[in-house]
């Protein structure tokens, strides 16, 4: 197949569909509304399941039940719509019962604005819903990258009965890019053994996140626990670039990884010996990789679409070895290339320790940004 | 001489298949286990329950899953007919219903309950209104009669301050998508067999895909009531009845030439 022209929400719910996804719910919110209106056309042309609940919280219900059925299905939403989604999610996770769920983030906090954010970092990284749960995150950077991970999503899901998160901001769900999208998939014929489809011929199956022993809650606590470091161990992925010989770190993800990606090649350009590493699992996160590199260049910039989330779990795997710092922009707004390019050369040249929390330097420096002096 | 082996025994009466050989926790003298067993007749006499999804709500009925003898899962509070529909929309050949509570259904689950009628959604919702929560011990619920004693409307429910009863079965018949809505009572024996009437009208509806179907189901709880058993029935038929009037409110036309 050749490479279309492709509107990121549009493309990441087709690629859903060609992974196996049987059932989508969700309710409208911008950025992601074009993902549930490729969904209303398409699953019914194929004789699967849509329906756009009276909330979030309907769908995500909806979801949950429908996942029961060990059927592939999901919802997309936008950050305030995710929250809403948060109890649903927990029971989901509780249950053990495979779901991904697509959030295509925005400004926030509260009402926010539409404009492209990855504020929701700690929400869905740190887990977001209630009790002890880990979900996997996946923060891919392109229109490609999004497309091809639809696929891992559902397998992850399945694979460990686990929620799976796609993270991206609206920048993502809103651009046009060439794109190539994967055959379709066959859909099993066999439901596991696990789900509920009619007691025909069996003892009944029964789902639920509820445990009234406390013995037992902890018992299926541990087993989340035990199937979350196999996840750790297994299916961590990131990209890297120029880190061969760098002595300068860049740590990004989704749409800031990319453009620290061009500012990173002007550097290049300029001698300076700066490299790349993107996470793409947020969760599992990256953290061998990331202490290789602790180990072998002399600073680190993290920078993110938020007030520095990402930077804490950075903080937490380099240890104090080489002084972090940080870049973000907040509220909406995506940082240009320029930006971050004078931060990788201010960050070159920086021989100072870091004092105290990178972030109190970056406001100081943002202030001047914000307040037009820059 | 003839032994007790050699007599022709005809079993009349014994657990239904859909129920499951088990003691359940409802206290004595409220009507949760009529209920049950009114529905686990029904499937087993309709012969589908090999085919039937129950979705358990949050609320006394918690446990239902333990007590009915099929496929189960279990929903958040007040989100079973969310549930239920996504159950529904991927295996719309299966049999799929809600057991709720008034608080779960009527309270926090709403705009579930009330949209999930509005789509016309092919499940079956066997809802229990016992005027009071009853699982975290008897506060007021919004079918709580007005005056009526609650440990969170201690002097009685005050109109004037947390409103009037919702009546669910009037509401739910004004929607286009809904084929069949009942309420009965389980108070004494001429209505629970009508109650079991309605339930079996109901899942006939479903599996005449006629639209959404629900049976509201007066019942009794002496132990947050704080009365005996015979006078919580007494209640029900007494002041209940009033204020929740028993009949059909929906029938889908197609539904009249059923024999049940």
């Amino acid at each position: 197949m050749s490479k279309q022209l492709l509107k990121g929400n549009e493309a990441f719910a087709e690629a859903a569909i060609r992974a196996g996804c049987e059932g989508f719910f969700g309710y409208p919110i911008t950025p992601s509304t074009e993902f549930l209106e490729y969904m209303a056309k398409r699953m019914p042309e194929l004789g699967r399941a849509f329906v756009q609940a009276e909330s979030e919280v309907a769908a995500i219900n909806m979801v949950y039940g429908a996942a029961c059925t060990g059927k592939r299905v999901m919802t997309a939403s936008s950050s305030p719509g995710i929250s809403l989604m948060m109890e649903g999610i927990s029971y989901l996770a509780g249950t053990e019962v495979p779901a991904v769920i697509v959030n295509v983030m925005r400004g926030g906090p509260g009402l926010g604005n539409i404009a492209p954010a990855q504020g929701d970092y700690y929400q869905m990284v740190k887990g977001g819903g209630h009790g002890d749960y880990f979900p996997i995150v996946l923060a891919p950077a392109s229109v490609q990258e999004a497309i091809n991970i639809m696929g891992v999503a559902f397998d992850l899901a399945d694979k460990y009965r686990a929620v799976v998160h796609m993270i991206v901001d609206g920048n993502m769900g809103q651009m046009m890019e060439p794109a190539e999208l994967p055959p379709m998939r066959e859909l099993p014929k066999k439901p596991p053994n696990w789900a509920v489809t009619g007691a025909k011929g069996r003892k009944p199956n029964f789902l639920s996140s509820i445990y009234i022993d406390p013995v037992e809650q902890e018992v299926t606590n541990l087993r989340l626990l035990k199937r979350w470091l196999e996840i750790e161990k297994n299916e961590v992925r990131f990209a890297e670039s120029g880190l061969e010989d760098a002595e300068i770190a860049v740590v990004g993800f989704g749409t800031s990884g990319r453009v620290a990606s061009s500012a990173i090649r002007t550097a290049r350009e300029e001698g300076i010996k700066v490299g790349l590493l993107r996470p793409i699992t947020l969760a599992p996160f990256p953290e061998k990789r990331l202490e290789e590199i602790s180990k072998q260049v002399r600073r680190i910039l993290v920078v993110e679409m938020n007030s520095g989330m990402m930077l804490d779990d950075v903080n937490r795997v380099v240890q104090g070895r080489v002084p972090v710092e940080f870049y973000g922009r907040m509220g909406g707004i995506t940082p240009l290339p320029d930006e971050i390019l004078d931060e990788i050369r201010r960050v070159a040249t920086n021989r100072m320790p870091v004092n105290g929390d990178a972030r109190q330097q970056w406001i100081t420096r943002l202030e001047k940004i914000v307040g037009g002096q820059a | 001489m003839t032994t007790l082996h050699q007599i022709n025994h005809q079993i009349v009466y014994q657990r239904p298949e859909s129920l499951s050989d088990t003691n359940t926790h409802y206290c004595p003298g409220c009507t949760h286990g009529v209920a049950h067993r009114l529905v686990a007749e029904v499937l087993d006499e309709m012969g589908i329950r090999e085919k039937t999804i129950g979705v358990a709500p949050v609320g006394c009925s918690v446990f239902a899953y333990k007590y009915f003898n099929m496929d189960f899962v279990e929903a958040a509070h007040g989100r079973a007919p969310a549930m239920a529909t996504g159950v529904k929309r991927v295996l719309p050949q299966n049999t799929v219903y809600t057991y709720q509570g008034d608080g779960d259904l009527a309270s926090i689950g709403m705009a579930e309950i009330m949209h999930v009628a509005a789509r016309g959604e092919n499940i079956t919702v066997i809802f229990i209104n016992n005027a009071i929560y009853g699982m975290t011990g008897g506060q007021m619920a919004p079918t709580t009669l007005p005056g009526m004693k609650t440990t969170s409307s201690p002097l009685g429910r005050d109109v004037e301050l947390s409103g009037f009863p919702i009546r669910m079965s009037e509401m739910l018949a004004t929607m286009d998508g809904a084929g069949y809505i009942a309420r009965g009572s389980l108070h004494d024996a001429k209505h629970i067999r009508k109650a079991k009437k309605a339930i079996r009208i109901a899942f006939e509806t479903q599996e005449r895909g006629l639209g959404f179907s629900m049976v509201e189901l007066l019942s009794s709880c002496p132990t947050n009531w704080k009365i005996t058993p015979n006078e919580a029935l007494d209640f029900i038929a007494e002041q209940m009845v009033p204020v929740f009037p028993l009949g059909e409110f929906k029938t889908n036309p197609e539904l009249a030439k059923l024999r049940v």
